[in-house]
């Protein structure tokens, strides 16, 4: 069973789909024992990243986020949020992967980048039987740049995390749940990790 | 796909888009914005799509009755059950609750058109609630005998005085974060796409533009994306009835050196 977390921000229906397709049994909530004995977990969102926290503080999912023993699958604003700090709203976050979440600058290239781009430099078993530079789908605005814990590149304006990795912590900056065949491969791949 | 002769240059993409009108949960293709023909299950359709390679799709339902507007909604969800590409769902939706209901179903964006001119602030409702990742701001647009582009309304009947321009600044500034331009002067010649205004408004604005209207030949979109700036290329009837295939256009697109996923 995988539990989806209920919050604030987000479609989590996309998700919850996209797990169904794959035979795979999921719940879509915010309740401790159920996250808690959950095999996997996934921390999907799209939103803003202040009233995301804020949500998750008032009721005390921030530290159950931070305390979960099995793997946990970020997406979008779910990997900023594991990030340190988010400049959206001078956010301090929940501080899992020691990365700074900051705006997109460009005079040239569009804010939010909205689209397929590629992924490179895989460093995980998150993008096993996938191809460098394989395409996904995101939609966003800020990033976390590149460091110890990126397990993926993807280049827009500059080279930033598409994934990062922490211990039994993954997050990706794009969505696998609509990034077609490519995005199937890693929820599947994730879904394998024990 | 073989493109071991094209060098690897990573970063965004340009994207194709097969847009389904929809009437009483059937795919209907207008031309010139009339006489519709029936071109099949939505859903069948939306899958086919997705397989080819299409790399976002567009619903616009053009039922006109709100009782049958529930058939949307379930068609929404069958679609985001069905497909693992993004869509975008429109067509006479004027209320914040039309579009909870829509992206709680799994749509991943909608787009607004007459309601949203009549009623600006609903571009705002829409951003704050859900993000301006989600609202595009569709426009349909006539180039008249004075040179300029203008905004129609009411799926093209009927004419404002207002410059499409002067619109789609005011929508960006209210947080419409992308921009679905038909031009109905184009929209079913298949002579080609609108490149002056597509052009304006992509390279005047920082929020993504569509393309649409007028599409016909493989050579028209490589056109849009190079002299139209666009961002991505919205067409109907020649995907449906096979006069372009994706993969096709996507092998063409990559020879002619503009980004595509493939």
């Amino acid at each position: 069973m995988v539990a989806i977390i209920q919050y604030n921000a987000g479609n989590v229906q996309s998700v919850q789909y996209a797990l169904q397709r794959l035979g795979v049994e999921s719940i879509v909530t915010d309740d401790e024992a159920l996250i808690r004995s959950a095999e996997k977990v996934i921390f999907p969102g799209v939103g803003h990243a202040a009233p995301a926290m804020k949500y998750l503080r008032e009721r005390e999912l921030d530290q159950l986020i931070n305390s979960l023993k099995q793997p946990v699958l970020g997406i979008c604003l779910g990997l900023q949020l594991m990030c340190n700090h988010s400049e959206e709203g001078d956010t301090v976050c929940l501080g899992i992967f020691n990365e700074q979440v900051r705006l997109f600058h460009s005079t040239d290239l569009k804010v939010p980048q909205i689209g397929w781009n590629n992924i490179y430099d895989f460093r995980s078993p998150l993008f096993h039987s996938l191809t460098e530079n394989d395409f996904v789908y995101s939609v966003h605005s800020y990033y976390a740049s590149l460091g110890n814990e990126t397990i993926a590149k993807t280049d827009y304006i500059l080279p930033y995390s598409a994934a990062l990795q922490k211990d039994n912590f993954y997050a990706v900056q794009f969505h696998p749940e609509k990034s077609g065949p490519v995005g199937e491969t890693i929820l599947k791949n994730f879904i394998k990790l024990s | 796909m073989d493109n071991s002769k094209i060098p690897v240059q990573r970063g965004l993409t340009r994207r194709i888009i097969p847009c389904l009108d929809i009437r009483d949960g059937r795919t209907v293709k207008g031309i010139n914005f009339e006489s519709i023909r029936d071109a099949g299950d939505p859903v069948e359709l939306a899958v086919v799509y997705s397989e080819q390679g299409a790399d976002e799709l567009v619903f616009l339902d053009i039922t006109a009755t709100v009782e049958k507007r529930k058939t949307l909604v379930a068609l929404v969800k069958r679609v985001a059950e069905q497909i693992n590409i993004p869509f975008t769902v429109g067509g006479g939706i004027s209320a914040v609750e039309d579009v909870a209901l829509l992206l709680k179903n799994g749509a991943d964006k909608v787009s607004v058109n007459t309601a949203a001119f009549k009623d600006p602030a609903l571009i705002k409702l829409l951003s704050n609630e859900f993000g301006s990742q989600c609202v595009v701001l569709a426009i349909d647009t006539k180039k008249e005998d004075d040179g300029e582009w203008y905004v129609y309304l009411n799926g093209g009947r009927t004419k404002t005085a207002t410059k499409t321009r002067d619109w789609a600044k005011h929508a960006v500034e209210l947080g419409a974060g992308e921009i679905l331009l038909t031009s109905m002067n184009n929209d079913g010649t298949k002579n080609g796409f609108a490149l002056d205004i597509t052009a304006d408004l992509a390279t005047r604005f920082n929020v993504p533009v569509i393309a649409s209207g007028g599409a016909g030949t493989e050579a028209h979109f490589k056109e849009v994306f190079e002299e139209g700036k666009a961002d991505a290329a919205l067409a109907a009837s020649i995907f449906h009835y096979k006069e372009i295939e994706i993969p096709a256009l996507k092998k063409y697109l990559q020879q002619q050196h503009i980004p595509v996923r493939n």
